[in-house]
Parts: structure tokens; sequence; C-alpha cells
């Protein structure tokens, strides 16, 4: 294990920038989770760490050496891909086995069957070794990925939406699986999702992405609670962020303010404060949801599960901890 | 009614039924031809030119022995003066008052085409898979022009360049030899070879090869350990399209070759025998001419449909 760092990294495709400028340190240990929309570079990013993608700017170091004209081979990462993870034409076995067979590598073929083993064993796929790569479920494929990545001892596992084509019963599962493994192995690991839930439950810290751009990396908790911008504010939390126009709301906000922005759960319905009318509630169980419209702005607070509530109800929002925008986005703290 | 009645999707009995008539008329149609060349192979010389045309008959080998031998015909006195027959071959030739001379050409024009028609369709695939494999993965300058330059070869019939191709030959001194053929089919096929497999390419991940690179391999054995197993399909199905052509080809083998290195297509027409063509000879030897295609076709065939299909079903 190692650590990675990418300096002023740019990379555009033709005319299309797809991450312009990233500064990103990954300590050793440390699982990284970079996050954002399609289209926002995380996936350029991951590939640029492993030399698959060459930047046009900025350098990438493993381990303290510089590798950014390195080929993928003597950067020693371990990826785990999307999807079409799996050479067909192999077993599960071959195909774990398969980076410790490279020429380069030479392990010798009982060390081979012994760690193929070991980790097949911990991923609980021990018992599909022999089946065909073809031959499994969606979420055995994505372990013998992940196991792939795991027979080595790279210094750095990049995975690029490992979960994103399972179930979201299966994603749940691997997701506290993913977790157990890299707190036993201790193992740096960049992952790229979209997924907001995986992103607060894998990182030790979040980078979101916005356009190619590193909009604000932190611990989830930074994230969530201390967003830099209006983007990172949105890009966490659901149902939404209420994102209103000053005034429209009473609280007191620093000058400068064009936005203010409320978690669903900070918001407090009760008589007093900015007057609503309610359009809708949704019962999740756990959960409900008031829908209303604030000022022509749709607006949701998180209420309690047995609220009585109705839509048509007028109502006061008293507001907690709201965050403040500039008209370019910025946090303005107070 | 029953449900199947109302379906939008599945045809009529009437209409399978037809379908099945217009199948087997078609397959017919197909088959006669060669169920008659070969039924003509065991016939004798007589019952092959019979008119009204002979569908029952006593079957005889004698063509499959013409085709391999040369005889000759002698005086009933030195038949007389023979030992008596060793072999039944020896017996069926001198029941036509002939004896065996010796071996016939077939064998060695057999070998030719077998060297010939393996040779290029190996060079042609080898070269194909090579060349749709950069096409498909690399930025190559110009990519769309080379693509419809190497398409654009067929655009002609091949007959068409015979003379110059003739004469170029000759001055290279490539008349009459395997590699003048072999150069000359590969030629042929390669733009067909390209395309096929640069389709087949296409449809391959890129994420295999790049797992690959990652997992510690170079670009060329990431090619052989990764990529290669997956184009099986499209490489038998192009080395079968290939063979077929270079196997088949008569007009530029008739024109280049003669003695040395001439293949079997020209020289299966030529078996004369007495009074005219030896037609159940002529008949053997393209039946036996016709089974090296037949069992490397049945040897590939599980990659055949997927190959020949290629395209047609999106996934």
């Amino acid at each position: 294990m190692a650590e990675v760092r990418l300096t002023g990294v740019s990379k555009s495709f033709g005319k299309t920038v797809a991450i312009r400028d990233v500064d990103l340190a990954v300590a050793d240990g440390e699982f990284v989770v970079l996050l954002g929309p399609t289209g926002a570079g995380k996936t350029t990013t991951l590939r640029t760490v492993a030399g698959l993608e060459r930047p046009e700017t900025g350098t990438v170091h493993i381990g303290g050496k510089d590798v950014t004209r390195s080929a993928p081979a003597e950067r020693d990462v371990a990826f785990v891909f999307q999807q079409y993870s799996l050479y067909p034409h192999l077993t599960v076995f071959e195909n774990m086995a398969f980076p410790l067979r490279s020429p380069a590598r030479r392990v010798p073929e009982d060390r081979i069957t012994e760690r193929v083993g070991q980790v097949a064993e911990m991923l609980r796929i021990d018992h599909k070794l022999a089946n065909k790569a073809t031959r499994l479920s969606g979420g055995e494929m994505q372990r013998v990925a992940i196991g792939r990545a795991l027979v080595r001892d790279p210094s750095i596992f990049l995975m690029d939406e490992p979960l994103s084509s399972l179930d979201a019963k299966l994603r749940a599962g691997l997701r506290v699986e993913l977790k157990r493994i890299q707190y036993e192995l201790g193992a740096t690991i960049l992952y790229v999702t979209h997924d907001q839930i995986e992103a607060m439950t894998l990182a030790t810290r979040v980078g979101v992405l916005n356009q190619g751009r590193l909009v604000q990396i932190g611990t989830p908790k930074q994230i969530y609670e201390d967003p830099d911008d209006i983007y990172v504010a949105g890009r966490l939390g659901s149902p939404r962020i209420n994102l209103v126009p000053a005034g429209v709301i009473a609280v007191p906000a620093p000058p400068g303010t064009a936005t203010v922005g409320l978690r669903t759960e900070h918001v407090e319905i009760g008589r007093d404060g900015t007057p609503a009318t309610i359009d809708r509630i949704e019962h999740l169980g756990d959960q409900s949801r008031a829908h209303m419209t604030v000022a022509g702005t749709p607006f949701t607070v998180l209420v309690d599960a047995h609220t009585d509530l109705a839509p048509g109800d007028s109502v006061g929002l008293s507001p907690r901890a709201p965050l403040f925008f500039d008209a370019a986005g910025t946090r303005i703290r107070a | 009614m029953s449900a199947e009645a109302h379906s939008v999707v599945a045809p009529s009995t009437g209409w399978r039924r037809f379908a099945a008539v217009v199948v087997i008329a078609y397959a017919l149609a197909m088959l006669v031809p060669l169920g008659w060349i070969f039924i003509t192979g065991f016939k004798s010389p007589n019952d092959a030119i019979a008119y009204p045309p002979k569908v029952f008959f006593e079957p005889s080998l004698e063509g499959y022995v013409n085709v391999f031998t040369t005889r000759t015909r002698q005086s009933q006195e030195y038949m007389d003066s023979l030992p008596p027959p060793e072999t039944w071959y020896d017996e069926l030739v001198r029941s036509r008052n002939m004896v065996i001379a010796g071996p016939s050409r077939f064998g060695q024009r057999f070998m030719n085409s077998l060297i010939v028609g393996f040779g290029a369709t190996f060079l042609t695939v080898f070269l194909g898979t090579l060349a749709a494999y950069a096409f498909s993965r690399f930025k190559v300058p110009l990519k769309d022009d080379l693509l419809f330059f190497i398409l654009s070869t067929r655009m002609m019939p091949p007959i068409a360049v015979a003379i110059p191709i003739f004469l170029m030959y000759r001055t290279l001194g490539l008349n009459d030899t395997h590699l003048g053929l072999i150069l000359l089919y590969t030629a042929v096929n390669l733009s067909l070879a390209v395309w096929l497999l640069k389709g087949f390419m296409d449809e391959i991940p890129r994420e295999y090869e790049e797992a690959a690179l990652i997992d510690g391999y170079t670009r060329l054995q990431a090619f052989r350990k990764v990529v290669l197993p997956q184009a099986m399909t499209g490489i038998a199905a192009t080395a079968i399209f290939c063979l077929i052509f270079s196997w088949n080809e008569y007009a530029f083998a008739l024109l280049l070759t003669s003695g040395q290195a001439q293949t079997a297509p020209p020289f299966i027409p030529t078996i004369i025998g007495e009074g005219g063509l030896d037609w159940p000879a002529v008949a053997a030897g393209a039946t036996l001419f016709m089974i090296p295609v037949l069992v490397f076709t049945v040897l590939l065939r599980k990659h055949l449909l997927r190959g020949i299909t290629f395209g047609a079903v999106r996934k």
C-alpha cells in the first residue's frame, strides 16, 4: 500500500474537458470516494491514476514515485471495473489467477492456488472457482472482480462504480463486505460512485467532483454539514436540500446572501414562522415527507412517520442550521 | 378459439407449411446437383452418359480408380500373357482391356490445393486479425479512408486484372508457384477478412484489455490472452469464407499454374478418358475435392452460425 497524489492534473477528450486542474492526495490506508454525476470526471480521474489515460498537464505520484508517464503494468495498481470485468473465456479461478500469472510477475503456481483460495474464501466464492465466469450471478461476478484485485497486493485499489450494476439488496450486502475487507487489509482505496449512500458509508474522505473540478474534499460529515458551495450542498442529502431565494424564509441572513439552503430535517413545522400550505404528504414507513410550495419554490420537510398533517393544512416553518450562499453559489460562513 | 390462433407473432399453420415447402424445394434444388455428382462417381462411363439418365445402376468404383491412375489399352494377346491380377483395381482396369500404367497427378494436385487453400487462409486470417485489431483499437490516421480503400479492392472482379497479374507474375517468377497463388488469394480475401474481423473486434469491450494491462500484461500479451480467445468466433467464420474462396478458385489457378503448382479445380475437368471426358472420374474427383472444406466447416460449425448471423442481433 502506498500514498497516491495527483497534482494539477487536467485531461480533455477533443474539445470536452474531462478533468481540470485536479489536486488529490490519498493517504496510505485511506478510503477516498469520488462522488459526482455522470460526466463529472470521476472515471477519468481513476483511469489517470491507473495509467489508462495520460494527463495533458500535472503529475501522478504513487508511493512518492512519479508515474505520470508509466505504463499501467508498471504502476502496481488494481482496478475494479463497473462491468465487463471478468474475462468470459476463463473460469473463476483463472480469472482471479490472471494478474498473478502475468509474465511480469511470475508467481509460482502453488502460491497462486493458495492466494486465490484465500481470497475466494474471504469473498465467499470458493465453491464457484471451477465455474465459467459467465455462469455466475451479478453479485458473484462483481465479487470475483473484486477478488481479482485482492489477490495482488497493489499500492492502491481503484474501483469504478463496482456496485452500480447490482440490485439494491446485493449492493447493500457487498458494501458492507467491502468496508470489512478494507478494514481487515488496511487497503488504500480510491473509489468512484454517484451513489451518496456508498460515499457516506464507505469513505474516510469524500471528494465531490463537478464538471471536471474537485469542488470539495473532506470527511463525509464535513461534506454533509459544512459544504463549501451550493453544488456540494445539493449533491448530498435525500430528499434534496431545499434551496430558496434569500428573504423567502424568515432567517437572519448575512449580507450578500442570494440563496438559503435548508436540509429537510432542519425545518420544524409549527404554528409560527414562514407560512406555507401543504400540497402532499408521502408516507415512507419510517418517515414521512411533507411537500409544499413556499413563494413559488417547491419545499420538502421531513416529518414524523405518524404525522397527522394533511394536504391543505396551513403551517408555519421554523428553520435551524441554515446554509447561506452568495450569487455565485459560494458558501457564506457566518 | 385457442390462444395460439390469436397470436400476432406465431405464423399460422398454413404459412408454416408453405414455408416448409419452399425451404425443402430450395434445399433440393441445391442438393440435387451435388447428389448427382456423388452418384455419377459410382457409375460406369456408359451409365454416366446414358440417355435418359439412369437413377438406378450397378455401382462401380471405376471412376475412383481412374481418377487416381493412368491406364493404357493393350492388345488381347498381351492381356492374356499377364499373370492373374493382384488387386481388385487391377482386375477392374483389365476388364476394360487396359493396364494401370502409373498414378495420375490427382494426388499431387489435391496436395497443391491443400497447400494453397490453407496457406492462403492462414495468411489472410493472420494479417486480417492484426489489421482489424489495429483499426478497431488505435487511432490510425485516415482510418475511414484506409478502410474504404481496403474494401474498394473488392469492388472490381479480380479476373479483370488477370492479364496485368499474369505479366507481373511472369516477371517476378511467381508463375506456377504455391507462393504466387497464396499471395494472390490472400490479396483478394484480405479486404473481406479485415472488415469482418473488425466488426468482431469492435464487439469485444476494451475493458478486458485495459484490465489485462493493469493486471501486468503488455499490449501484445493482452491481445493474445484476452482478445484472441474472444475473437475466435469471428476468426473461425472468416477462415471458412476465405478457405471456400481459395479452395474453389478456378480462373486464376487455370491462368497462373500449369505444371508444378496447379490446384485441383483446373485439373479435374481435364481428366480425359477414351472418347471424351471420363465423367465418372471427374465426378469422383469433384466428390473427393469437397471433403476438406466439408470437414473444416464441420469442425468450426459451432462458431459458424454466430459468425454468419453476425450483426443481425443486437445485444
